[in-house]
């Protein structure tokens, strides 16, 4: 298929992996952090790491939209959907994702909650137009990729003079979940995480640009290669890491130029900040408060805003116990170091988010890399 | 109300208008006219004719095979067939997977009130029409109604009976060293589906795959009566029927992706929505696992059936008492072939 084969090629991986083999020096480890679960599926699914050196490692960073929202925030949506009995619409992974007490809002639909799965925030608004005479409100979650089309959904829900829609805003913000990684207490001790450089998130980037992570690659001292989400991409994007590291360069570069820029989509970031303004705090699953790392809607848009217009407020809420999909988020352990990952919790039966999403770093150990886990 | 017979065109129905109503699962008069001039007219059969409850048949002395299948489908209608096609094929194919020759099938309809008669029309005929090409006559049929908002539009539970031929066995045990082929292109039905599903509408050139294939499985079985195993990929794709034959028999596979057949349309589709081609529905399509010895010729019979011109040798069993299975990627690595967890989710990012 073309545009797709080319960045597939077995030719092409074989001469990207003996050049990685060859620069990567022996003496030493690389532990590379791919942001992105978009990245995290690439690597199992095409069998990336098979291709790599033994100290060439890739530590699964907390880029899955879908596992890094805290569970009282899921519990917020089942609020919405039970108590304020709204058409409460959400992207499918987010159904399945435990809340407190193993609730999700699969069940609170099994229950009798209206609770409908879309593709976009468009289908949402579409159901709103719909059904005048209910409240629909879109559980709008995701990194800076899905903010734009949410922005416009509120701008045409205005124009429209729609009444009855709302969005549920849990919009998070990379740059400053990156940050927050390199100042974790486990990566700044010597310790147990070792973090030497990011392959920076390729979506997220065409939106944002390159430019955002300049600051953290120079203070921490790390390289941001920003890569795409293909093999290919992610193999020359650790090449180009390793360079860095062997040459003692710590800078941001883009392997992902076919699509990113240094200046970003500025349209689309128009948009946002017209529509949207930063939190001071916001909870992420695994990080904990992270600040200036969310959006909320602006004033001007209040009507649209469902936390406003719900008066929903935060709720304390507990992880499951012996779920350690926040270690894993922050790239502290691996989804085999957690007791409950293939035997309690499965893809089928998931006790964390982290195994929910194809992007989580728990359902790719499971679903590509079963094997080689003796004993499971 | 007005009743059904009423509204149906005495001249073959091309007129048809109106809906379902509650009146025509009573039992009554209704019932029986839209029975007699829809159903009845198209599958008109020598059984059917005879008005009763149950049909009766004489069977040879044989291993005798029964099956059913519930069909649920939305939508109803999607490029390449649609529920009607669909029941026949698929009870027709699970009967075939024995190695047995299909001989007649029932069909139960149930039909939400409201439903609107011309759409019923054309599911019952292409059923008619899908059973007539295959040679499998629908014998005895039951209609139900159920309220509005109860049902979706229309549901189809066929039962088919069939009978083995002398001298073939297949079983469900898959033998380290054996062959694992496949008949064509996966995913062909999934993606036609999707790509009609309301809030997803995409163009595709991509039909369903849905196919009676019990033809195709006769000569197979004539040339290789010792086949492993036969099954049919339907829902979870080829990678749950995979795993299912792998945890029957005890045994591993080992796959190579490059060989197994997808359609370009189809991957595209699959690639724009996130989703993997090895997990999508097929309709059309068999599995056969068969001694090493034999893949050769069991591939070229495949391959001189039209439902087989893309049959493929796409990998073998290993011994394994995980009964996992592994892929060789295109790309040079090596992956987990897992059950589908969960529907398959397009992804957000």
């Amino acid at each position: 298929m073309k545009y797709v084969d080319e960045f597939r090629d077995r030719e092409l991986a074989e001469g990207l992996a003996s050049a990685i083999r060859r620069e990567a020096h022996p003496s030493r480890r690389y532990n590379i952090m791919e942001f992105c679960g978009g990245h995290t599926h690439a690597i199992f699914r095409y069998g990336v790491h098979d291709l790599m050196p033994e100290n060439v490692t890739f530590v699964h960073g907390p880029g899955c939209p879908v596992c890094v929202l805290p569970i009282g925030r899921i519990d917020n949506a089942l609020e919405l959907a039970e108590d304020h009995g709204v058409i409460l619409c959400s992207y499918g992974d987010m159904l399945r994702v435990p809340a407190s007490r193993r609730r999700s809002l699969l069940k609170a639909k099994a229950e009798g909650a209206d609770v409908r799965m879309v593709y976009s925030v468009e289908d949402a608004l579409k159901i709103s137009r719909q059904n005048p005479g209910r409240e629909v409100v879109f559980f709008a979650i995701g990194f800076e990729t899905t903010t734009p089309p949410t922005a416009v959904a509120i701008r045409k829900a205005k124009a429209e003079g729609l009444t009855n829609f709302s969005i549920f805003c849990n919009h998070v913000l990379t740059p400053a979940a990156i940050q927050h990684i390199l100042e974790s207490p486990e990566v700044r001790s010597i310790g147990s995480v070792s973090i030497d450089a990011f392959l920076g998130p390729s979506h997220v980037s065409s939106v944002i640009g390159s430019q955002p992570y300049e600051f953290f690659a120079e203070e921490f001292q790390r390289p941001v290669v920003i890569a795409g989400f293909e093999p290919l991409d992610l193999m020359q994007a650790t090449l180009m890491a390793i360079r860095q590291l062997n040459e003692g360069r710590h800078e941001v570069e883009n392997q992902y130029v076919r699509v990113v820029t240094r200046e970003g989509n500025m349209k689309a970031q128009q948009l946002v900040a017209e529509t949207f303004e930063l939190r001071t705090s916001f909870e992420w699953r695994g990080l904990g408060l992270v600040p200036y790392s969310a959006l909320r809607i602006k004033e001007a848009y209040s009507a649209f805003d469902a936390e406003r217009r719900f008066s929903i407020t935060a709720k304390p809420a507990r992880e499951a116990k012996s779920c350690e999909c926040p270690f894993i988020l922050r790239g502290a352990k691996k989804p085999t170091d957690c007791k409950l990952f293939g035997t309690v919790c499965t893809p089928d039966n998931p006790i964390g988010s982290c195994m929910v999403s194809s992007e989580g770093a728990c359902a790719a150990y499971w679903t590509y890399g079963r094997f080689r886990q003796q004993g499971i | 109300m007005t009743l059904f017979a009423t509204r149906f065109a005495s001249d073959g129905g091309t007129r048809l208008d109106g809906a379902v109503e509650m009146i025509h699962g009573s039992g009554g008069r209704a019932t029986t006219e839209l029975v007699r001039t829809l159903f009845h007219r198209h599958f008109d059969n020598a059984y059917l004719a005879q008005g009763n409850d149950q049909a009766a048949f004489d069977m040879e002395a044989a291993q005798v095979v029964m099956t059913t299948d519930a069909h649920v489908v939305s939508p109803l209608f999607f490029p390449g067939g649609d529920i009607g096609s669909l029941a026949v094929h698929g009870t027709i194919n699970y009967v075939a997977m024995a190695g047995a020759r299909p001989l007649y099938l029932s069909a139960a309809f149930i039909l939400e009130e409201g439903f609107p008669l011309r759409d019923l029309e054309r599911i019952v005929a292409s059923t008619a029409r899908a059973s007539r090409d295959a040679s499998v006559p629908v014998i005895t049929d039951d209609t139900k109604v159920v309220e509005k908002g109860k049902g979706d539009g229309v549901f189809i539970t066929t039962t088919g009976v069939g009978i083995v031929p002398a001298g073939v066995n297949i079983g469900d045990r898959a033998k380290s060293g054996d062959a694992i082929l496949v008949s064509g292109t996966v995913g062909d039905h999934g993606v036609a589906v999707l790509s009609k599903r309301e809030n997803l509408t995409f163009e595709t050139g991509i039909v369903s795959d849905s196919a009676a294939l019990h033809g195709l499985v006769a000569e197979m079985v004539a040339a290789v009566p010792a086949l492993h195993c036969l099954r049919d990929p339907k829902r979870g794709g080829l990678a749950a029927t995979l795993n299912e034959i792998a945890q029957q028999s005890g045994a591993g596979m080992r796959l190579v992706e490059s060989a197994i057949p997808v359609k370009v349309g189809a991957l595209a589709a699959c690639e724009l929505l996130g989703l993997d081609p090895l997990y999508i529905a097929n309709q059309g399509k068999l599995v056969a696992i068969c001694e090493k010895a034999d893949a050769g010729r069991l591939l070229d019979v495949m391959r001189r059936h039209p439902l087989g011109l893309d049959a493929a040798l796409i990998g073998e069993v290993l011994a394994d008492p995980h009964a996992f299975i592994s892929m060789k990627t295109r790309f040079g690595g090596s992956r987990m072939v897992d059950w589908l967890a969960g529907d398959p989710l397009p992804r957000n990012c």
